[in-house]
């Protein structure tokens, strides 16, 4: 009871932070900053508080810094976002990451508290989005998306909400099939179980009956539930590739055949019972396979990570414009953590790019007045101008995503032993069924045909295009759990092949931002400061080190800087030559130095060799077991420094 | 026996509403859902509110 009255008293009513240092209070309530308190102030006056009794601290802390919405008051983008819209009411999705509870459940639902313009808002807590229906005359897309900002549940608007609209009719109404092949499954079977039991010769009338309801059933599930099997195997046929479905697709045909003929003939019962089962199983399998490669399914490409529009400066005026509309030559203006959408040049301000996006090196990497700046970098520091030197389209990540390395695989991939395997099959199951019923041909004609289909229904691959979903669904779900993920269901099966692994080092192997670093140097205040001014201009991890290391110093201008990459680096400062790098580069001759056992960086000045650093980075837990994959695989680190130390 | 083929015909008939039925709701986006009404039922309506006494 006391702990929870403490509790109480130092953490923020809203997000639950910690909120020791710096306290606002109201109405009784400690806020640990002005945005949460804003958001308690809304709820409040509309009479929402009921959001902070089902969670404790449901909210999410509002300190960080707010975007701008300004581009949601274009036409032509609030065009592209919404779903739906007329003079009365228009419909629009938004994703909100923010979605974390029932209360947030609660109160996005209870959004025509605050706005009664807001008809109704649904959310779906899964996909984390939020469907609102809201009023065209009395309230904007903009004032919707500011409301939803200003109680703390930011939408997520990137243009992958714009592009993603034409992908998504892909549908085939797979669970509808399922649907009709089991309801036909389920009847065909009750009606089979007298058969099975054997019926007596008085009741005969019914087994003719039975039969004809069975037939009938079959139609629905050949016609509706397995025409994707016809189709697939048409078209492979046509392309001239024998797969899986060419087998599959037979196999039902003759089983539908036979089972027709036999009714109608009154010579037996047929297999409309296999048929419908086939069929029903099939389809399942589909729709595991496709679950399991849904829920694991990375879709979201570089229009996820882009915004919508941009601020382009026009003469003194800013407006947004749609990414799309960009055109070479325009000048554009990134603020703090926006991210850059073209390529570009720098035109004004201290850039400071992270690249993380891109090459996942996460120092922010400076740049210069005039220099291009690449598409997809996120800007950290003061805002700046640039000017577009290519659309959006053909930008350099643009173009390294759409990449024919990624694309090609699908052809180009190993096949998966299912389709490798297929087109033997076919060859040999045809072969068989053809000689059996050239074998009974010139003695027995009914016995040849039936023989014939006997062989198709029974090799029939069903326990292959059965067991291959559910394998492959099984393996990924295991995966899974060990936050390992993978891009499609084909990889699983190349793994097997795997023999050579590559490891990166920096944040796989070692834990970025977190090395010890020893000085060995002997320098006066002056040199350590132009040290510091020297390894300030790159970018290089180890430079980054040491200037975390040496960090009480100001930066001074260096001339003729000049970086070899993997080696080091020399510049000028205030006329002293300084070499920062490898031994080799730094030509260092001390024997204490070539004991390379740990990473090191020599600095001379002026020729003069002032000592070294040493730099023990820490392995990450479990490195150890990597070692003990040397004996079946060939192992390989990819590092930009020491070899020695793989 | 023969009232087997009306009662065949009366399970295959029901058989089929229900199939209806199923396909209503599928159509009706009922199944592209099925985490959030479970969490919907639970939050309570709030009370109408009463005019303030004077």
């Amino acid at each position: 009871m006391k702990q929870a009255e403490i509790d109480k008293q130092t953490t923020c009513y809203h997000c639950g932070n910690d909120c020791a240092d710096e306290r606002i209070e109201q109405d009784e309530k400690v806020f640990c900053c002005n945005g949460c308190k804003e958001v308690y102030s809304i709820l409040s006056q509309s009479g929402l508080c009921n959001y902070y009794s089902y969670n404790q601290h449901p909210g999410v802390n509002q300190s960080k810094a707010t975007q701008r919405f300004d581009y949601l008051k274009e036409p032509s983008i609030i065009k592209d976002l919404i779903d739906y819209s007329d003079e009365k009411f228009t419909i629009v999705t938004f994703y909100i990451p923010d979605i974390h509870c029932s209360s947030c459940i609660w109160l996005l639902e209870h959004l025509n508290k605050i706005n009664p313009a807001i008809y109704q808002s649904r959310v779906d807590f899964l996909r984390k989005q939020a469907n609102i229906r809201f009023d065209t005359q009395l309230i904007t897309l903009h004032e919707v998306v500011s409301l939803l900002d200003r109680i703390g549940y930011e939408p997520l608007i990137s243009l992958h909400d714009v592009v993603k609209k034409q992908a998504f009719d892909k549908k085939d109404n797979l669970v509808k099939k399922i649907a009709v092949a089991g309801f036909c499954f389920g009847n065909v079977m009750l009606l089979s179980f007298p058969e099975y039991l054997g019926i007596s010769v008085y009741e005969q009338s019914f087994r003719q009956f039975f039969g004809w309801l069975n037939l009938a059933f079959c139609l629905p599930v050949i016609l509706y539930s397995g025409t994707g099997y016809f189709k697939s195997a048409w078209t492979n046929l046509r392309n001239k590739v024998l797969n899986i479905d060419f087998p599959l697709a037979l196999g039902i045909a003759v089983l539908f055949v036979r089972t027709a003929a036999e009714i109608l003939t009154h010579t037996g019962p047929g297999f409309a019972d296999t048929l419908c089962g086939l069929v029903f199983f099939l389809l399942v399998g589909k729709f595991v396979q496709r679950k399991t490669y849904y829920h694991l399914s990375f879709e979201r490409d570089y229009r996820s990570f882009f915004p919508v529009a941009v601020q382009v400066i026009d003469g003194i005026n800013e407006r947004p414009v749609p990414l799309a509309e960009i055109q070479v030559g325009q000048r554009i203006l990134i603020r703090n953590n926006e991210i850059i959408p073209a390529d570009a040049i720098l035109l004004k301000g201290d850039a400071r790019v992270d690249f993380s996006f891109v090459t996942g090196e996460s120092v922010p990497v400076s740049k210069v007045l005039g220099e291009v700046v690449y598409a997809g970098g996120r800007q950290t520091g003061e805002a700046i101008e640039l000017e577009v030197v290519k659309p959006v389209s053909q930008s350099y990540l643009t173009r390294l995503w759409n990449n024919e390395a990624f694309t090609r695989t699908q052809e180009n991939r190993t096949k998966t032993f299912s389709e490798k395997i297929s087109k033997y099959f076919t060859i040999v199951l045809l072969l068989i069924a053809f000689g059996s019923f050239f074998l009974w041909l010139p003695f027995d004609l009914p016995r040849a045909i039936s023989a014939f289909t006997a062989v198709l229904i029974i090799a029939c691959p069903c326990a292959l295009a059965l067991s291959t979903p559910f394998t492959m669904s099984a393996a990924l779900s295991i995966f899974d759990k060990n936050f390992f993920y993978l891009k499609n269901t084909a990889v699983v099966e190349q793994l097997a092949h795997i023999d050579t692994i590559v490891l990166d080092k920096t944040g796989t192997i070692t834990i970025s931002g977190d090395a010890a670093i020893t000085a060995h140097i002997t320098a006066t205040e002056a040199e350590r400061q132009m040290i510091y001014s020297v390894c300030a201009n790159s970018t290089h991890p180890l430079s980054q080190l040491i200037c975390q290391y040496l960090n009480s110093y100001i930066k001074l201008n260096t001339n003729s800087y000049y970086e070899v990459p993997g080696r080091g680096i020399t510049a000028d400062v205030d006329g002293h030559f300084i070499k920062v790098g490898s031994a080799k580069f730094v030509d260092v001759m001390q024997a204490e130095a070539l004991s390379a056992k740990k990473t090191e960086v020599h600095v001379s000045i002026d020729e003069r060799y002032i000592g070294y650093f040493t730099i023990q980075q820490h392995y990450r837990d479990g490195v150890s077991a990597v070692q003990s994959l040397s004996s079946s695989y060939r192992l390989y680190l990819l590092s930009g420094d020491h070899g020695v130390r793989a | 026996m023969s009232i087997i083929y009306f009662l065949i015909g009366c399970s295959v008939l029901l058989a089929l509403v229900f199939l209806g039925a199923f396909f209503w709701a599928q159509r009706n986006g009922q199944h592209e859902d099925l985490y959030t009404p479970s969490v919907r039922i639970l939050l309570d309506d709030e009370p109408e509110e009463t005019e303030p006494e004077k």
